[in-house]
């Protein structure tokens, strides 16, 4: 049989078994149980499509039996040009009334009054898509795909045809479909009808936009409180990040490789903990609190709980990002530009802020965006440390889950929340174009960066030594504020927290997981170690299509990808709460919701890693492959990936760490069956458990960092771009002091 | 085991090609005999490049048809066509063996992994590479690599084996060497070869027939002596070998020998179409001979600069049609610079290019 029968064969016995054969609908408790064997194929909940449409009367199920047919049709004929045609309409018609049904007939019937108006009132209607409905959905996919590709589409490869397809549908259903449900969302009042004078409320409510603050005693709105905050965070921490990186690499600092460890940092910490760790230092009954207070007789305050506090965790928590921004920035520009300055008689100082500084430019912009969409998106800090100061992300969760229980108002702050990073994401995308100064070229560079200016230097140090110092001060803060009875009160030695948190009985029976961590802790590791491999296997894919392939709206494709970085988790998880709620998609209580939620918020960063990877595979490799006869599924299997494992590996642990850590979107999709460990800590956190709290948060710390050292040994240590050039040359640089004070 | 190519003819029919709106190729029409070795010629952007990725399959046409053995192949996949090729950079699968990148093609083709590998010894043995299959790629030499990218596309034995400027990434000694045994290969077993290369020396050395690309167009096609000697615009003459082109003034035409004047000078070569009138003529380097002021009638001219380059030199001598640049053989004496010179004509290398 030829290739392109079988596989047309094996999309169509999909597309019956999804009709036939499945449960067409989800059911509770979902096909994991057994429980429904019972009543298949009968049961109303659990019937295929074919008996959902003669025994209960669900007609609208029948023209599902035109793509079938269509499909066969195209089976038969011999007509090439009649047999693509007929797929691509097979496909079309399949996928279209899938939505055109799903979307209209809800769980209550007619889910548009019109609709009820035109037709007769329904006997019954429908709750969401189970496994029949995501086969057949899949298989008009594929149908598409083949018929499109049999019609000469890219290069008449069926393969690449069905990934760029089913990949613009993933993303299409997971990440723009619930942004969409937010706009939607924002429109509708609690019992789901449109009503635009809640927007309008909403949108002018004074609690976001007020400026009271500027003329008198009470708080500015939530929205320029965030905007101030992140404004704020994203100056020093660029400003700090940049002293870093040139005390790493223009300096002869003597712990310059430690220093490089801090940027491991940010994706090891779950981002409340720093928040965590400045109340037990700074809160009514901190350590450094009660010091002072008993020093200088001064009454603790509560200035830690509002912005202050949330602005000093934010600089802990992204300095390190911008750091590792900068770093490479600084490493990025050419020292044969800073060698030639010199040569051109300015000194190192003027080498600097004529030479190096302006070429660094574009990267410092960039950091600062960075840390702009990182504060705006932050919801860990804030939910430790503001107290009655929210800023968006949290006034969003606390507009679902409070007392307030007003989707729509989540809304629309989720919809002001978007527009400020978003924005700040195109002036970054619009800033960067063309502007990138930085030689990252596969030659070999010669030369030495130029060290820093005596003034310079100083100045680094007076920046960067208290601010390590104070970091490492938190972070020791955390790795042993578990050991302590209760912090302010009562220091002395205790395991206490741990063995509440992770106690183990073994007895006759077996091991028993005692501990009231463990059940979120496996949770979390099942939960990420699922997510991890999906994710790395879509972003690389995604990445592979893009670096390689050339299609219509590729560069709308991409753009969709990375866009879902710009979207602060609070904003995920909202969407995803409002988008899969309801039928025709019911997700919300499951694993698969977390599961999906981390794959297509940490898809960005594998799709990146993807792209540069592959962009250092010579493009013949592939061509080359072609040539000798292998198929593109063959090219990917055999030639790229074995030559991408480095990337892979790395895709793998950084999207197995992020799940760990993340809590901003996981927080609203949580389950009373399906917690993590980051949403269980932020529950002790707000009982005041500050003990087992934070014993669980170093536990975490130390999981991943087993995990980051142990991936490290594996893969060996990455090789740095350049080598530190400055340190080689000290007795060089002492020489040349002297000599450039008489130019 | 001998291998048994049958070699293919290829047609180019009507082809274009446009990136968004930049034409690369506009309207090629190009038969390639089976069994022959024809090489795509020209500056780099002239279309050569993407003529053979369009051959190949990496490259979809904008219009027109390609035949491979008589074949309208303008819709198959690259993976489905009968041609294999070698890649500028060889393209070597870095993280499999010699004898693993051989087989590929085999494998990934359907033949047993058994078989795959006896063959592809077979075919490192015929590159003189016999032993070899357990290295790395990177464990090669240049030389080395390239040869087993040409055991890796003959492996397959194609109808036609395409050819992308295989030499570029070998040194000036070792590409001589590596184009001889390609051209012996080639010769031994017949196959047909597409060659691109800018490179005016090696294409005259190893080709049936060279096609001369410029603009997306073909410039002139002929076997390498006639694009030599008989080139039919003055791109071609300064491309092909180098040449100065000077206007001319044809006064006879008889028994294929065209007798012409530049300024005083006077002087014949074979016609080719040329007729009476106003002309060009490309005059080779080693075809200007260089005499004492004041000798037998010729143009005149004066020394510019003058380079001793071992066995010959170069000058560059103004003359009244402008600048010339000669090679003189005679390095016992060299004309000093700024010294007034009378120059004619040899028989050979000097063409008339029709207008």
């Amino acid at each position: 049989m030829q290739r392109r029968d079988r596989r047309l064969l094996i999309a169509g016995c999909l597309a019956l078994a999804g009709l036939f054969v499945v449960p067409w609908y989800n059911f509770y408790p979902g096909l994991l149980s057994t429980e429904w064997l019972g009543s298949f194929p009968l049961g109303a909940d659990v019937a295929p499509a074919v008996v959902q449409l003669f025994e209960v009367g669900r007609w609208w199920l029948l023209p599902y039996v035109v793509p079938v047919i269509l499909a066969g049709l195209a089976f038969a004929t011999s007509d090439q040009t009649k047999r693509a045609n007929l797929l691509i309409w097979a496909g079309a018609i399949g996928i279209s009334w899938f939505l055109l049904e799903g979307f209209s007939i809800g769980l209550r019937g007619w889910n548009f009054s019109f609709l009820a108006a035109i037709f007769r009132d329904l006997p019954e209607g429908q709750s969401a898509k189970g496994l029949g409905g995501g086969l057949f959905a899949l298989a008009s996919l594929l149908l598409l795909s083949f018929g499109l590709a049999e019609r000469g589409a890219m290069r008449g490869d069926a393969f690449i045809v069905g990934a760029i397809i089913i990949l613009i549908a993933l993303v299409a259903t997971f990440v723009i479909y619930p942004i969409a449900s937010i706009f939607i969302g924002a429109f509708q009042t609690f019992t789901g009808a449109f009503d635009s004078t809640a927007f309008v409320r909403n949108i002018t409510d004074p609690a976001i936009w007020s400026l009271d603050c500027l003329v008198g005693p009470r708080s500015c709105g939530v929205a320029w409180r965030t905007l101030t905050l992140a404004l704020c965070t994203a100056a020093g921490t660029t400003v700090l990040g940049l002293a870093f990186a040139l005390v790493a690499t223009r300096t002869r600092f003597p712990f310059k490789r430690g220093l490089r460890l801090i940027t491991v940092l940010p994706i090891i910490t779950p981002p409340f903990v720093i928040g965590l760790a400045l109340i037990l230092l700074f809160g009514r009954s901190g350590v450094i609190t009660e010091f002072v207070a008993d020093l200088l007789g001064l009454e603790a305050g509560r200035w830690l709980y509002g912005l202050t506090g949330i602005w000093i965790a934010q600089m802990l928590s992204f300095t390190p990002i911008a750091f590792l921004v900068l770093i490479g920035v600084v490493e990025g520009v050419s020292p044969a530009m800073e060698e030639a300055s010199q040569t051109l008689r300015a000194d190192r100082s003027r080498t600097f802020w004529t030479v190096s500084l302006p070429l660094m430019r574009s990267g410092i912009a960039n950091a600062f965006l960075i840390g702009f969409i990182e504060s705006m998106a932050d919801f860990g800090n804030p939910l430790v440390l503001g107290a009655s100061q929210g800023v968006l992300s949290t006034e969003i969760f606390f507009a679902v889950v409070g007392a307030q229980n007003d989707p729509a108002r989540a809304a629309v702050l989720a919809l002001v929340l978007l527009t400020f990073t978003l924005t700040a994401f195109f002036i970054q995308r619009a800033w960067l174009k063309g502007k990138d100064f930085t030689t990252i070229t596969g030659k070999a560079d010669s030369g030495i960066h130029a060290g820093l200016s005596p003034q310079m230097a100083a100045t680094c140090y007076a920046l960067v030594v208290p601010w390590l110092i104070f970091t490492l001060t938190v972070y020791a803060m955390i790795m042993f504020g578990g050991f302590v009875r209760t912090w302010g009160l009562d220091h002395t030695f205790t395991l206490e927290h741990f063995a509440q948190a992770f106690s183990v009985v073994v007895d006759a029976s077996g091991i028993r997981w005692t501990g009231v961590a463990w059940d979120s802790f496996w949770t979390t590791m099942e939960i990420a170690a699922l997510a991890a491999p999906l994710t790395a296997a879509v972003g690389l894919l995604a990445a592979y299509l893009i670096v390689r392939q050339k299609f219509w709206g590729k560069q709308v494709f991409e753009f969709a990808l990375m866009l879902s970085f710009a979207i602060p988790g609070t904003v995920i998880g909202i969407s995803y709460v409002l988008a899969f709620n309801l039928p025709p998609i019911e997700l919300t209580g499951t694993a698969a919701i977390l599961v999906i939620c981390f794959v297509f918020r940490n898809m960005p960063v594998g799709v990146r890693g993807g792209i540069a990877a592959m962009s250092q595979l010579d493009k013949s490799l592939d061509e080359a492959s072609l040539t000798l006869g292998a198929r593109s599924s063959t090219t990917l299997r055999r030639v790229i990936l074995p030559l991408l494992r480095p990337a892979i590996f790395s895709a793998l642990v950084y999207s197995f760490v992020r799940s760990i850590t993340s809590i901003s979107a996981v927080i609203f999709l949580v389950s009373a069956q399906y917690n993590m460990a980051t949403a269980y800590i932020v529950g002790l956190v707000e009982n005041g458990e500050y003990g087992v709290a934070i014993a669980y948060s170093a536990a975490l710390i130390v999981v991943m960092i087993g995990i980051i050292a142990s991936f490290q040994l594996l893969v060996g240590r990455r090789r740095l771009r350049r080598e530190d050039r400055v340190a080689q040359r000290k007795a060089g640089a002492v020489a040349a002091t002297p000599r450039e004070r008489t130019i | 085991m001998s291998f048994e190519i049958r070699p293919g003819a290829v047609r180019f029919v009507g082809i274009r090609k446009a990136f968004g709106d930049f034409v690369a190729i506009r309207d090629l029409n190009l038969e390639i005999e089976a069994g022959q070795l024809v090489t795509l010629l020209g500056p780099s952007g002239c279309g050569k490049t993407t003529t053979l990725r369009m051959l190949a399959g990496l490259e979809q046409p904008t219009a027109g048809r390609i035949l491979i053995g008589g074949r309208d192949v303008t819709t198959f996949p690259a993976n489905e066509r009968d041609v294999s090729m070698v890649f500028q950079s060889y393209a070597l699968f870095p993280h499999m063996t010699v004898g693993e990148n051989v087989a590929y093609g085999l494998v990934s083709t359907g033949v047993g992994k058994k078989d795959a590998a006896a063959r592809a010894e077979d075919a490192l043995e015929l590159v003189g590479l016999g032993g070899f299959a357990k290295r790395l790629p990177s464990e090669l030499s240049g030389g080395q690599q390239q040869r087993v990218a040409v055991a890796r596309a003959l492996v397959l034995e194609p109808q036609v084996l395409l050819l992308d400027e295989p030499l570029s990434n070998l040194d000036a000694r070792l590409r001589r060497q590596v184009r001889t045994e390609i051209r012996e290969l080639q010769q031994r077993l017949g196959f047909t070869a597409v060659y691109v290369t800018h490179d005016q020396e090696e294409a005259l050395a190893v080709s049936d027939r060279i096609v001369v690309m410029a603009d997306g167009e073909i410039a002139q096609i002929g076997t390498p002596r006639e694009l030599y000697e008989e080139p039919a615009s003055a791109f071609i003459a300064d491309f092909i070998g180098e040449a100065n082109v000077v206007p001319c003034t044809v006064t006879t035409v008889e028994a294929g020998i065209a007798h012409f004047n530049i300024e005083s000078l006077s002087h014949s070569a074979p016609s080719h179409r040329a007729t009476p009138g106003k002309a060009q003529l490309a005059v080779r380097p080693n075809a200007i001979r260089i005499g004492e002021p004041g000798s037998d009638p010729g143009l005149q001219g004066r020394i510019m600069s003058a380079a001793y380059l071992g066995d010959h030199v170069e000058y560059e001598i103004e003359t009244p049609v402008g600048r010339l640049f000669a090679i003189d053989p005679a390095v016992e004496r060299i004309h000093p610079v700024e010294s007034e010179v009378r120059l004619s004509l040899r028989n050979r290398g000097v063409a008339v290019i029709p207008q």
